[in-house]
């Protein structure tokens, strides 16, 4: 739930550290001006960023709820707040406010159970708050598989984390796959939807998909034929936002608004949204 | 107090969807009132006979919805134009808005268009029913009774003064062409051009100051068919909803004034439309007056292919500084 | 209930203006308008007003907060203005039910404070409608335009206004205005109930249904045939939207001022083109999704979502002022069409 009294005015945020992750993603480490994390989150939750003149927009928080003492944003350029984020420096400031949406259901669902991530692209920082979640409570889950793909090597986000981090967990396997051959690749080769079926997964685990449309399209294609029923797979949705709270109208799609309602939506639930997303 | 009848254009519409002349047909389709008449594209010939509708209420000028119905049709589209709406067409066309060839315009003649708020504010809330005379209309009221109301009572604003009653463009004519009219419609410009900078200013300012940035005006346009409107694009830094000082909306009004002039026809919906009834109309015959002025009569719309004399240089053309002095008065 | 001569209203309104902003309906040269009371104006005897009170509560356009920005730093500048008592006069059964309407989307968790204080300071002094409209269909929600809701319900009879406090804060102005009512006027609000319900029966659109529609319809309407006749002539500007007493979308600017940054709330529509564009995609492409948005916001997915309670109050406006004269009414009468066989 919210905690901010007024729910659209916005604290400071001072941003410590600026990480690049590939040619268009930069990862943002934000605090508060006393040096704290701005606020407790869920895994998949998101907060609004802005830089005031510029604009505002909602943006997935891709630390773990688990990481006290900082809130992490990797962040792809593709509009004005991103391009302008994209130039500052640490020490810059920017307004936070949050945290909005459902999140996964870490706790209510996933518990217990064998992880599918399955992410494409930018599609993965969504997907890194969970898996770290996840790390952190190795306890409470199954086996975690993470499939990720993305253009070339260079477009993988949070590619060190990957290699010196999850790769070297115990019950963990990463498969890495870019698009087309690569000088200095010896991974995988080949588009996600494809490296999913080759991985011929069991069908007793909880998938969690997200990435481009076209991915998320072929992969639920491949995931439903080779037995995965579609409440066993969850996706995170992205529709313009202004308000972040569910009532400024900007992204409700039937009964339902994303911003407050999802961006995490199980397939059926999603299923049954008008087709306008 | 219209002379033709909606059955007398069934009838043609009829005869040249089954003769294959045309595959629809741009009309009016009747609503819940009177008055309340809807542009509407008919392919169904029961729909046509039960839903097409003409009538003192018909004053939405048809010609802009022409661009995106042309879009997609394989056949002919039958429009039935009013004069004041050729002029409309024609400027479409020299844009090359659509594809002529598309379009089959049947001319049909106008006796003016009645304006629904003229006939509240006379007979107030509660209307029943309309019905047209030969020089007005009579109106059934809830509270006031039955009502006769003159013509020249409840014209819409552009019909007052009807600057021609000659189709410009048409493949066919119902009934005679008229003719250009002499009118009174710079008539206003010249009040307000009569008045102290400071007046023009306040009448303005207060005319404005109503606007809702419901953008009604623009989109009816015949002559604002951007594909996308500066005004609505996010990344142009100019798509201002919120009015955060009373500079927006003149902005607005001023820039859309500039961006048709001279191509501008005086159709008149933008005043029609408008639902804080600001006389948007003004703005725009501001110009054509100052163009009719500075570089000869003219007309957009009544030839295809004319070049606005904004976009159009010659050895006559005013010398900016006179131009500046003459308006400076 | 409380009653005034009808000459002694003023004195009324005089007096109610003393201790808090007071808007009263005038006639302005487009329409009535609800105006702020000073000696002299004279009330409107217009059914509705042009706006509706919505603007009272949830501006057009709203300072939310100030920035001011120097190199990396920012400061935040709360500036909230919204604290002031008002009270409105005459406001209509449609447009106070569409009070209720809002305040199930801005009072709902998280709230929204603007909204929320506003509603905190005002009072709604309501006004039955001695004549309705043709244009009118709020029996069509289940209002009763003889017997509005408001902190203060009024009737005007023939030489008199009758008083009765609803709710607590009406109560409590109510009895600030002892000095200038006395007691009494039931007999007038009676006969002012009965003549309305007697028009109310003649209006041309009373047989209008919504029962069609509301909770958990998406499926039945959302891909009907309907839509693509009765957006055709939509042209995608938000005067529906505007003149609507329930329309709440908004969309949030900044714009940078020589003082600072200034973020303003202003109202938005879901007709206009740019709404749900984003640098992804548009997911509502043309007019026609644009244009079922707002009505199955309205007729199924507001009242999912609020115990089938519509978002609509038949109020008229959108049927006047629409410029292709498109509405709800033809649109809940074409798309029920198809069952009635």
């Amino acid at each position: 739930m919210n905690n901010v009294k007024e729910p659209l005015i916005p604290s400071i945020g001072v941003i410590t550290d600026v990480r690049i992750d590939t040619p268009d993603v930069k990862t943002f480490r934000v605090v508060t001006p006393e040096g704290k994390k701005a606020f407790l989150h869920k895994p998949g939750q998101c907060a609004m960023l802005s830089i005031p003149g510029v604009g505002e927009a909602m943006f997935s928080i891709t630390s773990s709820p688990t990481n006290t003492e900082f809130m992490e944003f990797s962040i792809k350029k593709c509009g004005c707040v991103t391009e302008w984020l994209h130039q500052a420096e640490v020490g810059q400031q920017v307004t936070i406010r949050g945290p909005y949406g459902n999140g996964f259901p870490v706790e209510e669902k996933f518990k217990g159970k064998d992880l599918l991530f399955i992410a494409g692209g930018i599609g993965l920082a969504p997907l890194r708050s969970v898996i770290n979640y996840v790390r952190a409570n190795r306890a409470d889950y199954g086996k975690v598989d993470i499939v990720y793909g993305s253009r070339s090597k260079d477009d993988l986000v949070d590619y060190n984390e990957i290699i010196s981090e999850w790769m070297t967990d115990d019950g963990i396997n990463v498969h890495l796959t870019i698009d087309r051959e690569q000088e200095g690749w010896t991974g995988h080769v080949g588009f996600v939807p494809a490296y999913v079926k080759e991985l011929n997964f069991t069908t007793d685990k909880t998938a969690i998909l997200c990435g481009p449309p076209i991915m998320i399209k072929f992969t639920l294609q491949g995931l439903l034929e080779m037995g995965f029923e579609k409440t066993q797979i969850y996706t995170t949705m992205e529709l313009r936002m202004k308000c972040g709270i569910g009532k400024c109208g900007r992204c409700n799609i039937g009964d339902k608004y994303v911003c407050k309602d999802g961006p995490v939506f199980r397939m059926d639930e999603l299923e049954e949204l008008p087709d306008e997303y | 107090m219209q002379k033709i009848t909606r059955e007398i254009l069934i009838d043609k519409a009829a005869f040249l969807l089954s003769t294959g002349v045309v595959g629809s047909v741009f009309g009016w389709r009747a609503g819940e009132f009177d008055y309340d008449v809807t542009p509407a594209l008919f392919t169904d010939k029961t729909d046509l006979k039960n839903n097409f509708v003409f009538g003192d209420f018909c004053g939405a000028n048809v010609s802009k919805y022409l661009i995106k119905a042309t879009k997609n049709a394989e056949e002919k589209i039958l429009v039935f134009l009013k004069p004041c709406d050729t002029y409309s067409f024609n400027q479409l066309l020299t844009e090359h808005r659509f594809n002529r060839e598309k379009v089959y315009v049947v001319g049909i003649p106008c006796e003016g268009m009645a304006d629904v708020r003229k006939i509240k504010e006379k007979a107030g809330e509660g209307i029943l029913k309309i019905s047209s005379t030969e020089d007005g209309v009579i109106v059934d009221t809830l509270y006031n009774g039955t009502i006769s109301l003159k013509k020249e009572d409840i014209l819409l604003e552009r019909c007052k003064n009807c600057k021609s009653k000659k189709h410009v463009a048409y493949d066919e004519l119902i009934g005679e062409d008229g003719t250009v009219l002499e009118n009174d419609r710079f008539d206003e410009v010249a009040a307000l051009e009569a008045m102290s900078p400071e007046e023009r200013f306040n009448f303005w300012q207060n005319e404005l100051s109503r606007c809702i940035r419901c953008n009604a005006c623009r989109d009816v346009c015949p002559a604002c068919t951007c594909e996308k409107c500066v005004f609505d694009n996010p990344e142009s830094g100019v798509e201002n909803k919120a009015a955060y000082n009373s500079f927006e909306e003149k902005m607005f009004h001023i820039i859309r004034a500039f961006h048709v002039a001279g191509r501008c026809t005086d159709c008149g919906e933008c005043s029609r439309v408008c639902p804080q009834h600001i006389p948007l109309h003004l703005l725009n015959r501001k110009f054509i007056k100052d163009i009719n002025q500075f570089y000869g009569e003219y007309q957009a719309g009544e030839e295809v292919g004319s070049r606005a004399p904004l976009v159009n240089y010659t050895k006559e053309d005013i010398e900016p500084n006179d131009a500046v002095n003459k308006g400076d008065k | 209930m409380r009653k005034c001569k009808v000459e002694n209203i003023y004195t009324l309104l005089g007096e109610i203006s003393k201790n808090a902003k007071l808007y009263i309906p005038v006639d302005q040269v487009n329409g009535a308008k609800f105006t702020e009371y000073a000696e002299g104006l004279t009330l409107s005897n217009a059914l509705k007003t042009e706006r509706s009170i919505k603007d009272f509560f949830f501006p057009q356009t709203e300072n939310l907060v100030d920035f001011k920005v120097s190199g990396k730093i920012i400061e935040i500048i709360d500036n909230r203005s919204e604290m002031e008592d008002f009270v409105i006069f005459g406001a209509r059964a449609c447009d106070v039910r569409s009070m209720e309407i809002l305040d199930r989307v801005f009072l709902s968790e998280p709230v929204d404070t603007y909204y929320a204080n506003r509603r905190a300071h005002g009072i709604i002094i309501s006004m039955a409608c001695n004549r309705p409209a043709e244009t009118c269909f709020c029996s069509t929600f289940g209002i009763d335009a003889s017997k509005p809701a408001g902190d203060i319900v009024c009737y005007k009879g023939e030489n008199e206004y009758v008083f009765e406090g609803v709710t607590e804060k009406g109560k409590n102005l109510l009895e600030k205005l002892n000095a200038v009512t006395e007691n009494g006027g039931e007999d007038t609000a009676k006969i002012v109930q009965t003549e309305i319900k007697t028009i109310l029966d003649k209006l041309p659109l009373k047989d209008v249904k919504a029962d069609k529609f509301g909770k958990d319809k998406t499926d039945k309407f959302f891909n009907a045939p309907e839509w693509k006749t009765l957006s055709e002539a939509c042209l995608g500007c938000g005067t529906c939207t505007f003149v609507c007493p329930t329309c709440q979308c908004y969309d949030i600017k900044d714009f940078n001022t020589n003082s600072g940054v200034k973020r303003f709330r202003c109202w938005d529509s879901c007709m206009y083109s740019d709404f749900t564009r984003m640098s992804a995609g548009q997911p509502r492409p043309t007019q026609l999704e644009r244009f079922r948005q707002r009505f199955m916001h309205k007729l199924v997915y507001y009242p999912t979502n609020n115990d089938g309670i519509f978002g609509c109050v038949g109020c008229g406006r959108c049927l006047s002022r629409c410029p292709i004269s498109m509405n709800i009414v033809k649109v809940m009468k074409k798309l029920g069409e198809g069952d009635n066989e």
